[in-house]
């Protein structure tokens, strides 16, 4: 067997250890990394930028732990920038597993900025049957939310009180691992002209820049990349940013991978034919 | 304390899953059941605080002890419809979760319906009719018709309809190997998370 086809048949547990060091290395080592932002992210983050202070911004918690790792950072950053700009956060979520993530952010980014939780920020909870929620906002939000997560009625928080519809919130978040971002531009979007940015995973990116194009929403953030690159808008790189170099590369490692499988394969198939 | 013991099982849990990568083993079986059973309690519990009790065992007592009885006996279809649903495991008494899940049907139906047209096809068409004047806008055009076309299975893709046919599907590789790109990174990302966990709260190697 040639050095080629041998490569290409190579133990899959190999190229598994190779990978584990592709993403150790960059994480011990830090390399410098320069984030460039592209237009999407801009957008985003223009978005955020433009509202005036003391806007409502309502951020939707739709991924679990098993995303977090890419849109937790965005989570992040986008309250940092909401905080930063006194915007006020009102934080909900489609998926029960969810939520959890949004308090250990709410539990670290508010004591940043001075934010106090029911003057600046409310944590609304979570409701399933996520449709029904998305259309009843459009409604009145107490019809799904009369209390917070913590069961305290949301009318008790002053800036809450003249908050009910979409028209009254400045901006939808949504922070997504699956169908939610289709859901609430498809009906909070698409019924009620919410402006609306989407943070994704990787996987869910390339679904949603038709939305971005057809000026549905305002701005994606994609993966681990894009969280990134908001980070590095807001001024405060944080866990995305340090995981670039590893990402980098990883990917430079499934690059060869994928070469170095494909000559072999070439190389068996012409041998074979031969 | 707790924080140290809650981060312990979480590394090891995460080398439980990770081990998997090597073969199977009663580590990652743990784990990955753990997953699964503390997940749906998780949802269970949520479900039952975010919605059934203040909902429905909430709002009943409140419309009660406010005697608007129409709004309180009202929750009793909601009720019994959750309540069908449950008997689906039974056999006899399965028939009864179809009228839940009719009424499931019926609005996630009605809804999406309205939902696809006004939020999602019309707004998708109107924004695919551009102005031929820029390269990006006549790729995109000449992408939709060629995909289009390839979809077209009423005729046999010969002549022209087939060289139409065939550029529709380079151009759906070239969605499926953008789709596959950003999966690459995504699932990068999250071994990257995993790694970040590892050496930087359990083992303090990354400051």
């Amino acid at each position: 067997m040639k050095l080629w086809e041998r490569l290409a048949t190579i133990d899959r547990r190999i190229l598994y250890l190779l990978l584990a060091l592709a993403v150790v290395l960059p994480l011990i080592i830090r390399p410098r990394t320069r984030i460039q932002v592209s237009e999407p992210v801009q957008d985003a983050f223009t978005a955020v930028d433009q509202l005036p202070p003391g806007s409502v911004v309502m951020i939707s918690v739709d991924f679990d732990p098993s995303s977090a790792p890419e849109v937790q950072p965005m989570l992040i950053a986008i309250l940092r920038h909401c905080f930063k700009k006194d915007l006020k956060v009102i934080v909900t979520g489609h998926l029960a597993l969810g939520l959890p993530l949004a308090e250990i952010a709410l539990s670290q980014v508010p004591a940043e900025y001075g934010k106090v939780y029911g003057r600046d920020f409310v944590n609304i909870g979570y409701r399933p049957g996520y449709v029904a929620v998305m259309v009843g906002i459009g409604r009145e939000l107490r019809d799904f939310f009369k209390t917070d997560y913590k069961g305290v009625p949301i009318d008790s928080y002053p800036f809450m009180r003249s908050v009910h519809t979409y028209r009254d919130i400045g901006l939808l978040v949504d922070l997504a691992h699956g169908a939610t971002a289709d859901a609430w531009i498809q009906y909070a979007g698409g019924r009620y002209n919410v402006k609306i940015i989407v943070g994704c995973t990787g996987v869910n990116a390339p679904n949603l820049f038709q939305y971005y194009h057809a000026h549905q929403i305002a701005g994606i953030i994609g993966g681990l990349q894009g969280a990134a690159e908001y980070e590095s808008l807001v001024g405060k790189p944080g866990s995305a940013t340090l995981g670039m170099p590893a990402q980098s590369a990883a990917h430079a490692l499934v690059i060869v991978f994928l070469i170095i499988g494909n000559i072999g394969f070439l190389l068996a198939r012409r041998r074979k034919g031969g | 304390m707790l924080n140290i013991i809650g981060t312990w099982v979480a590394a090891t849990l995460t080398i439980g899953i990770l081990s998997f990568l090597y073969r199977d083993n009663p580590l990652y079986k743990v784990a990955e059941h753990l997953y699964v059973g503390i997940s749906a309690g998780f949802a269970v519990i949520y479900i039952w605080s975010f919605d059934v009790y203040p909902m429905l065992v909430d709002a009943f007592r409140t419309h009660l002890s406010q005697r608007n009885y129409v709004e309180a006996w009202v929750l009793v279809v909601p009720a019994l419809l959750g309540l069908a649903m449950l008997c689906r495991p039974i056999p006899k008494l399965a028939v009864l979760s179809r009228w839940p899940l009719s009424f499931t049907i019926g609005i996630g139906s009605g809804l999406g319906l309205i939902a696809s047209v006004q939020g999602y096809l019309l707004p998708q068409v109107s924004d695919t009719l551009r102005p031929l004047v820029t390269v990006n806008n006549a790729l995109m055009s000449i992408g939709v018709i060629a995909t289009l076309v390839y979809f077209y299975f009423s005729r046999e893709h010969k002549g022209a309809l087939g060289a139409i046919s065939r550029v529709g599907i380079i151009f759906i590789m070239v969605a499926f190997g953008a789709a596959f790109g950003y999966t690459v990174m995504a699932r990068v990302s999250l071994l990257i998370g995993r790694v970040y966990f590892l050496f930087h709260d359990w083992l303090p190697i990354i400051r």
